[in-house]
């Protein structure tokens, strides 16, 4: 048995996120105030200390608290992207809750809550303990969902998030108790040894109920029909959110279960994930083209992405692994530029909202449309972008592991998608303007410099993230 | 520098040139001038330095030469540059046609100066570096990345159908190229690696010859383009702006050829030979069935593109051949067709930019009142026939040897398609040119300015010294040719004693 200072130190971002949420929230009940920003910027604070945590005091892979909870290269890698999706994201919602007037201290304290969710979801080793992070995470999701409550498109939102989340909880739920009933273990690896040999079909049963419920966090077809409601009808910073640092959560956890608990009934899980990789492809590709709401298409672009995120983890392969971990990096990268360019957008006094909003922004705004055009043809994975890189690594898993017609559907659907991705191209650059947009804050400005500078020129140094992602994907196996 | 060579210098340098053009601010008419100013300049810098490169090179050795290799993605997939003899005429074009082609848009284009200027000259980069990439991921980088500039080109400064014909060619393009993508990775994980030195010496099966071959042809076919999937190009040369035919026409098309020569061929020489008879049914048809859809055209960018189409058939069909005469021959024709198809879409702007008609029906008669267009566009048609004493001649006579060679059929359908070119090019050129000069808003049609006169004299020029002269090209490939054609023979002998043994 270790020191409990041992397992405190391999747990120490999730301590200080879960202490810091709760101080912050007696904070902001003591000073009652609304519309000051020290509550965001010290939730910006402890999401920033968090990450610093992340990589300081130990090294290697410790599994702590009974076996529930690992600490490993993984598991940093994904918490860190996760991190950086939350401490974006309240940056990005900063001067659009104030402009809405729903800038309630409790924001900030729910993202860093379902942070805490995310992280231990990451970390989770054990059912249980899976199950902990999940909730943790989907109840503080529910809230920001609506979090615009008077508005009746967020309540909306809220609402059916809520339902269709409860309903995925249960899945996941009653899957966890058939494997664990027939595994007669929750822990991960103790899974993986029960599996060895011949397995009863009600494990296959509960693997099917957890990749469901998991299914449904990735928001990835069929489980998928939550995402465009709620991402039009959130509040677009919480949108962001949504786009980036739950979808970090629910791969990292999906990865880790699929190759550390089921690499006994290896072609049963790849059934399943091959399908709702094609779905989510398809479906991701083609109903987007009809989309004008620029929410609804970051909605079905966000489900095409997950399919080809998943093609990588298809191989089973830790080439796979890496280049499923490649692409979230990417894919959190062009997300949260997306969204900035989207929120640093007004007209009048109204955010940007459809497609056709953008009329003619290479004429009034110059940069700003050369951003979101690299960020379109990034997210149609055209190199030297970065978006052609994540497409590399998983494809390159896929077709090393011999699944060749996968690779070609995928890439036939990558086709799709470009042609909506240019069709926004197409409206920024080679439509007439309509509307001057206003001037633009600073901090969102920043997260997309920063954003389209990461995309731009991923070409030019790429070793940082794929030597990490590297390192991630060897210690998973 | 920094350990990079002159190729890298060829390949950064444009962006140098584009990064002080975004520097610029404002839209005023001098912050223009200075944008149009900066192009030329840094064009013309890289045609020099490509002329350095030219003199550095060494065209008896048929290797690689001024490789430079750095690690990328890992040390696997490498940052690696070097041209042979094959690569080095096409990047010398590319960095001879841009100059012409800012200079041809100095007033035609007058909205957003800066960025057109900084699109073609990323888009020189990226031409250049599919030229010297000895890196399958590098190349496929630069390939597609040439796509970005191009679709902006054409559907930002293009003509009425533009958006159309932007995202034909964008989506066309792009479903060949992934195809290709798959393909790359599969040989990557055969090989190792992504160096196209050691891939070259790589054996691959014969099956996956097959599939690996049919994904870099779906890929090149477009791009080529070959019937029946070249319906883009007539739709994008007809939209783009001048200039962007030109480099469509010049460069981009080569692209295709390149790509044949780099990897199809030496890569599968086994599923090459295989498939070589659909190549030549192909290109047969392209030559024969465009040059009668060139004959029926109203639009003179459109009878041009479909002109390209069947020229481009000569190139596919000399390539396939796959014996000395048929490979320089092509090698050749698409230097040749760079030049003079650049040369022919610089002229149809030459009278678009006063009438802004491309109908054929709205000119005639133009002889009397513009003597020395009548001229130029004469010598270029004439190279566009493949007249002997014009560059067209070399590379179609020397294809049609070539063909001849390996199939005598081949060569006789495609024979025909020279004939065939005759009647479209001087069809074209009558109406044009001669007939009487009746139209009233042609009265008044000037003669070619100064500036026009600099655009066209060095292509007329290089047009006739290549047809009497085509040494320097000839010369320079005929080394790695020789050495591709060796390869090619002993792949395929290998192949045979193989298969005897098995019986």
């Amino acid at each position: 048995m270790p020191p409990i200072s041992f397992a405190l130190a391999h747990s120490l971002p999730e301590i200080i996120l879960a202490v810091g949420a709760l101080v912050l929230l007696m904070l902001g009940a003591f000073r009652a105030g609304r519309s000051d920003w020290i509550i965001s910027e010290l939730a910006i604070g402890l999401l920033g200390i968090a990450l610093i945590t992340l990589f300081f005091p130990l090294q290697g892979t410790a599994i702590v608290w009974d076996g529930a909870f690992i600490d490993d290269a993984f598991a940093r890698f994904m918490k860190a992207l996760a991190l950086i999706g939350a401490l974006v994201s309240i940056l990005l919602s900063r001067e659009y809750m104030a402009r809405e007037k729903i800038d309630q201290f409790e924001f900030p304290v729910l993202i860093v809550l379902a942070t805490v969710g995310m992280l231990m979801l990451i970390s989770a080793q054990s059912l249980i303990s899976l199950y902990l992070g999940l909730e943790l995470m989907s109840l503080a999701l529910y809230v920001v969902a609506a979090f615009h409550r008077d508005n009746v498109r967020a309540s909306e939102a809220g609402l059916k998030y809520f339902v269709l989340g409860a309903l995925s909880s249960g899945m996941l739920l009653y899957g966890a108790s058939l494997i664990y009933g027939f595994a007669g273990t929750v822990n991960f690896t103790g899974i993986a040894t029960a599996l060895k040999g011949d397995v009863s079909i009600g494990v296959i049963f509960g693997l099917v109920f957890v990749l469901a419920g998991l299914a449904f966090k990735m928001s990835m077809v069929p489980f998928h029909m939550w995402t465009p409601d709620v991402y039009e009808g959130a509040p677009t910073p919480v949108t962001a959110f949504f786009a980036s640092a739950p979808k970090m959560a629910a791969v990292a956890i999906t990865l880790r279960i699929i190759i550390t608990a089921f690499p006994g009934i290896t072609a049963q899980w790849q059934q399943i994930i091959v399908f709702i990789s094609i779905m989510s492809m398809v479906i991701g590709s083609f109903a987007a083209i009809g989309q004008t709401n620029l929410k609804r298409l970051m909605a079905y672009s966000s489900i095409g992405h997950m399919g080809f995120a998943m093609v990588g983890l298809v191989a089973g392969t830790e080439l796979g692994v890496r280049g499923v971990l490649i692409y979230m990096a990417i894919y959190l990268a062009m997300t949260l530029g997306t969204f900035a360019a989207i929120l640093s957008m007004r007209i009048g006094d109204r955010y940007v909202e459809t497609i056709d909003d953008l009329k003619g922004l290479g004429r009034t705004n110059g940069w700003m449309a050369f951003f979101l055009a690299m960020m379109m043809f990034s997210l149609a994975g055209i190199p030297p972008l970065a978006g052609f890189f994540a497409k590399w690594y998983v494809f390159l898993a896929a077709i090393q592991g011999g699944f060749y017609w996968l690779s070609v559907i995928g890439v036939l659907m990558s086709v799709v998608s470009t042609f909506y991705y240019l069709r926004i191209v197409k409206v920024i650059y080679f439509d007439e303007p309509v509307a001057a947009f206003s001037p633009v804050n600073r901090e969102v400005t920043g997260v997309l410099v920063i954003a389209s500078l990461a995309v731009l020129l991923f070409w030019v140094y790429p070793s940082p993230i794929v030597n990490a992602a590297t390192a991630a994907a060897r210690s998973l196996f | 520098m920094f350990g990079f060579g002159i190729l890298s210098g060829l390949i950064f340098l444009p962006l140098v040139g584009a990064a002080f053009i975004l520097a610029l601010r404002g839209d005023d008419e001098p912050t223009r001038n200075n944008a149009r100013w900066a192009a030329l300049v840094t064009t013309i810098i890289v045609f020099i330095l490509s002329l350095v490169a030219w003199a550095r090179f060494e065209p008896a050795n048929p290797g690689f030469q001024l490789i430079e290799q750095k690690d990328w993605l890992g040390s696997a997939v490498l940052y690696k540059l070097g041209v042979d003899g094959i690569s080095m005429p096409f990047v010398l074009l590319t960095a001879f046609l841009m100059p012409f082609c800012i200079l041809a848009s100095w007033q035609s284009i007058a909205t957003r100066v800066r960025e057109y200027m900084i699109c073609f000259l990323v888009l020189e980069t990226l031409m250049i570096g599919v030229f010297s990439a000895l890196d399958l991921v590098l190349f496929y980088l630069f390939f597609e990345g040439g796509l970005i500039p191009m679709f902006l080109i054409i559907g930002i400064w293009g003509g009425k159908r533009r958006i159309y014909a932007s995202f034909k060619f964008f989506l066309y393009t792009l479903i060949g190229s992934l195809l290709m993508l798959l393909a790359i990775m599969a040989m990557y994980g055969v090989a190792g690696t992504t160096d196209i030195t050691v891939l070259l010496q790589t054996k691959f099966g014969a099956s996956m010859q097959t599939w690996l071959w049919l994904a870099f042809f779906a890929s090149f076919a477009v791009k080529m383009p070959m019937w029946p999937v070249h319906t883009w190009l007539p739709d994008a040369h007809v939209e783009a702006p001048t200039a962007g035919s030109v480099i469509l026409a010049g460069i981009l098309l080569k692209m295709g050829g390149y790509g044949f020569l780099r990897f199809s061929i030496p890569m599968f020489p086994d599923a090459s030979q295989y498939f070589a008879p659909l190549v030549f049914t192909l290109s047969i048809i392209a030559i024969v069935y465009t040059s009668l859809v060139a004959l029926v055209q109203e639009d003179m960018k459109k009878l041009i593109a479909y002109s390209s189409v069947a020229h481009m058939g000569f190139v596919t069909m000399g390539i396939f051949a796959m014996n000395q005469q048929g490979v320089q021959g092509a090698v050749f024709q698409m230097v040749s067709h760079g030049l003079v198809s650049g040369a022919l879409f610089l002229c149809v702007g030459v009278v678009y930019d006063r009438m802004h008609t491309r109908e054929i029906a709205a000119y005639g008669g133009l002889a009397k009142r513009m003597p020395l267009f009548a001229v130029a566009l004469m010598v270029f048609t004439m190279a566009n026939v493949g007249l002997p004493g014009t560059s067209g001649f070399v590379g179609e006579f020397l294809t049609l040897i070539g063909a001849f060679n390996a199939n005598s059929w081949v060569a006789l359908f495609a024979t025909t398609g020279v004939i065939l070119s005759a009647c479209y090019a001087l069809y074209l050129y009558r109406r044009v040119i001669f007939g009487i000069l009746d139209k009233p808003n042609l009265m008044n049609i000037k003669d070619l300015s100064a500036r026009e006169i600099t655009l066209l004299a060095p292509l007329l020029v290089l047009t006739i010294y290549y047809g009497v002269q085509p040494g320097p090209i000839l010369d320079a490939c005929a080394a790695s040719v020789t050495l591709l054609v060796k390869n090619l023979d002993s792949a395929l002998a290998l192949t045979k004693t193989a298969a005897a043994a098995l019986h």
